[in-house]
């Protein structure tokens, strides 16, 4: 076996992260798996499959890298492993037609690191995701793993860990940003015990996944990261809360609890310096408000997560009324980099007030979508433009939202702004938890803010009058806006209402809630007039106020508009003109994406 | 009630496990039947009352059973800046269930969810563990004959 084992040159990695999953990778492993064990009867060469995961590039995926050199092949089949194992990793020949193609170059690349998606990127939080088999602990200690808890243990005080942290400028990822080096100074200085770490596994942002991935990549990073605070605020226990719905999650979080445990990293006297600590995974029950972190604490206790006013923190009072510190999962992942590198290091990166890196899931009408890491302050053009790859199609940039139902949206009037957490609030968006959901002009935004609003109205927990009763009433006027029944008054009222919202909440859900309205008030202002005063909505979105057509003199009757339609709206013969029965038109779409020739239109105002 | 009893012996009786015990017990009836639950409030020693008001107040968990096949379909904001709406409102005239319903067969219920992390792929729906990406309304039709969705007999493919 040694001898096979030395001859090991070669490593497949299959990205089995969700996305890819979902376009059936697991088959591709195990088929590559099996295939190559095949093999090893008669040839000498015994490469490694490994489940990471998520690249980043998860609308290219299923991805398979060969290390070590670095071939990357995207949109991988099940029909594609003998190929793959014959050619490339026995013959090294690279499969072109597997290769990605990197628009912004304009074309193909052997390995992603040539290309523009990842040129701009920097890893510190998702170091090691789509490079380690999240399941095997010693992938992650071959890449460093648990050296800095090693380094706290044996070199540094309690102190020096939170004045290293401190130094480093980070700020947590969760959304507020609040820095974290403080956080853990104020609890390490409270003396009544037990003391509590807390990981915010939550992310109930609609249209965010950075956490998750992070969770189910590199369940280690994050184990650490909490095990470095622990031992820094002299805290024994810890408790990660995970929505319920992130099974992968879970089961890899569970998993690495274990390994580590086994490895003596978890448990009693941890290396013989006398520190012990052991950690709880807790499965969220699916309510956005527990991400708040007193509802979260809450609901740990078993109780109804319900948000309690803060003017004693978390530090202080948090769960069970002991001291408690609570980080985002992102937070705790670029902890163990910090003590290894030095906050120097760190500090280097990054913007004035917000030092280091974020992770993005940059999605919706964009090209590249999928995760991304970049360093704070690097522009919303380049994430969007050069990362991003532009817009998908041929549609035209219209804003991009970030910060979640918290967050705003961001005109192309501002896309040269450096993104971080002070130049986001001062344009009304937020950084929040690092959903960036670009837009185009198919979206229409008004219908935006209320989907973000009846979002929230179903989210709150209606303690709160203002936030149970304000979020509905907003929500009621944005409805009747998209349905052609807005009033001119409306966009005062709107803003009225906002105001009060936002003053009188107790927890951060009211406080932002009217954050989408307001800012797609200030920057798309015309789209609301265009919805109020023309009965229109120029996007073509909000169904009473369009109308899909086929312009007779473009239409060359091919009929794959036809084909498209699922309410047989469509009629015509093949070779003449098509139309539309608007009495039988769902208003979906899709005739319009199919048409090659451009014919199908949309007709805003036809409400009248 | 022999899987309430079992999954309450796994648990101490502290009140920090009832989230656990409730959605466990969901997992395995698809929703918290009142014997259940009348178990739990005896195991814990807690009010009914309270139960309920976890019950309605956490998304994963539900009073109302569910059907064979739980369709999810996500509305998280990339998914809906895709089109997620349409895939509901063709759930709904396919089968004629709103999300939170159930068909009156018990074959299927429709949820919405927030981000199924694959936004890459969105519109994104789940039936029960299979993913399905990129949907469309006319897949969402393919899809639910593959599970003999209800009214789907009357509606003839075209090619
Ligand atoms: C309504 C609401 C929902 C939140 N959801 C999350 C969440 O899902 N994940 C998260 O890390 N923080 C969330 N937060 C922020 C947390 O309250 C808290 O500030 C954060 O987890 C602290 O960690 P950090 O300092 O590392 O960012 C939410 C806040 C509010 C007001
Ligand atoms: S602001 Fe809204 S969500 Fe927050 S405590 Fe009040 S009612 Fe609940
Ligand atoms: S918009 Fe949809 S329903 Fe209407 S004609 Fe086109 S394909 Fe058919
Ligand atoms: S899941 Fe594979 S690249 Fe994202
Ligand atoms: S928003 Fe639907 S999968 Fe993320």
């Amino acid at each position: 076996m040694n001898i096979f084992k030395r001859k090991v040159k070669k490593t497949v990695l299959v990205c089995c992260g969700t996305g890819c999953l979902a376009n059936n990778s697991f088959e591709i492993y195990k088929g590559l798996k099996k295939k190559i064990e095949d093999l090893a009867v008669n040839v000498k060469v015994r490469p490694v499959v490994k489940a990471t995961g998520c690249n980043g590039l998860c609308e290219k995926g299923p991805i398979v890298t060969i290390l070590p050199d670095d071939v990357f092949y995207c949109g991988v089949k099940v029909t594609d492993v003998d190929e793959i194992v014959e050619n490339t990793v026995l013959n090294n020949k690279v499969i072109e037609r597997l290769l990605y193609f990197d628009s912004a170059k304009g074309k193909k690349v052997r390995s992603h690191k040539q290309s523009e998606f990842y040129r701009k990127q920097l890893k510190i939080a998702l170091r090691n995701i789509g490079q380690i088999d999240p399941g095997n602990i010693d992938d992650y200690i071959e890449r460093g793993g648990y050296s800095a808890l090693r380094k706290v243990l044996f070199k540094m005080s309690p102190k020096g860990v939170i004045s290293e942290v401190e130094r480093s400028g980070l700020r947590g990822r969760g959304g507020a940003g609040f820095p974290a080096g403080l956080k853990w100074r104020q609890c390490a200085e409270m003396d009544n015990f037990p003391k509590y770490v807390v990981c915010n596994g939550d992310e109930g942002d609609p249209g965010a996944f950075m956490d998750r991935s992070i969770m189910e990549g590199d369940p280690h990073s994050i184990l650490e990261g909490i095990l470095i605070g622990a031992y820094a605020v002299g805290s024994e226990k810890g408790f990660i809360y995970i929505r319920d719905e992130y099974s992968l999650a879970i089961k890899n979080m569970t998993k690495a609890i274990e390994k580590a445990a086994e490895r003596g990293f978890l448990g009693q006297n941890i290396m013989g310096k006398g520190f012990s600590f052991d950690i709880e995974i807790v499965r969220g029950g699916g309510a956005f408000v527990c991400g708040e972190s007193t509802a979260l604490m809450a609901s740990i206790e078993g109780r109804v997560g319900e948000p309690r006013i803060k003017y004693i923190h978390s530090t202080e009072k948090g769960l069970w009324g002991q001291p408690t510190v609570l980080n985002n999962v992102e937070t705790w992942a670029n902890i163990p980099v910090i003590i290894n590198k030095g906050a120097g290091w760190f500090s280097r990166i990054g913007s004035k007030g917000s030092r280091g890196t974020k992770v993005f899931s940059l999605v919706g009408k964009v090209r590249n979508t999928g995760l991304i890491e970049v360093p704070m302050g690097i522009t919303l053009r380049e994430i969007i433009f050069d990362i991003g790859g532009g817009i998908i199609g041929s549609g035209k940039f219209k804003a991009v939202q970030t910060g979640g139902p918290s967050g705003g949206c961001i005109p192309e009037s501002l896309l040269g702004l450096g993104v971080d957490f002070d130049s986001l609030n001062e344009v009304g968006a937020m950084m929040g938890s690092g959903g960036m959901i670009v837009m185009d002009e198919n979206t229409c935004m008004v219908e935006v803010a209320r989907y973000y609003l009846k979002f929230l109205s179903e989210e709150s927990c209606g303690k709160c009058i203002p936030c149970r009763e304000g979020i509905k009433r907003m929500l009621e006027i944005l409805e009747d806006m998209c349905t052609g029944k807005g009033r001119e008054e409306d966009i005062e009222l709107l803003l009225e209402i906002s105001e009060t919202v936002k003053e009188a909440s107790l927890c951060g859900l009211g406080k932002t809630a009217p954050n989408p309205v307001i800012t797609t008030i200030k920057y798309f202002r015309d789209e609301y007039l265009a919805h109020i005063k023309d009965r229109r909505c120029p996007a073509g979105i909000c169904r009473e106020l369009t109308v899909y057509y086929i312009d007779r003199d473009v239409c060359r009757g091919c009929g794959l508009c036809r084909k498209g339609c699922p309410t047989e709206a469509i009629s015509g013969e093949i070779g003449s003109r098509f139309t539309i029965d608007t009495s039988k038109c769902i208003k979906c779409g899709s005739c319009k994406e199919i048409c090659r020739l451009n014919a199908v239109k949309v007709l805003g105002g036809a409400a009248e | 009630m022999f899987y309430t009893k079992t999954i309450l012996n796994k648990y101490p009786k502290e009140q920090r496990y009832l989230l656990a015990v409730l959605q466990d017990i969901q997992k395995k009836y698809n929703y918290l039947p009142r014997g259940a639950l009348i178990m739990v409030q005896e195991y814990f020693d807690v009010p009914l009352s309270k139960l309920y008001s976890m019950a309605t107040f956490y998304k994963a968990l539900s009073l109302k059973p569910k059907g064979k096949y739980i369709i999810r379909v996500c509305d998280g904001t990339a998914c809906h800046i895709r089109g997620s709406a349409l895939i509901i409102d063709e759930i709904h005239r396919l089968l004629n269930i709103l999300p939170g319903d159930t068909t009156e067969d018990g074959n299927f219920s429709l949820e919405t969810v927030n981000c199924l992390g694959s936004c890459a792929l969105a519109p994104v729906m789940v039936i029960n563990d299979k993913y399905y990406g990129n949907v469309t309304p006319a897949l969402v039709r393919r899809i639910l004959k593959e599970y003999g969705g209800v009214n789907c007999e009357h509606i003839q493919e075209k090619g």
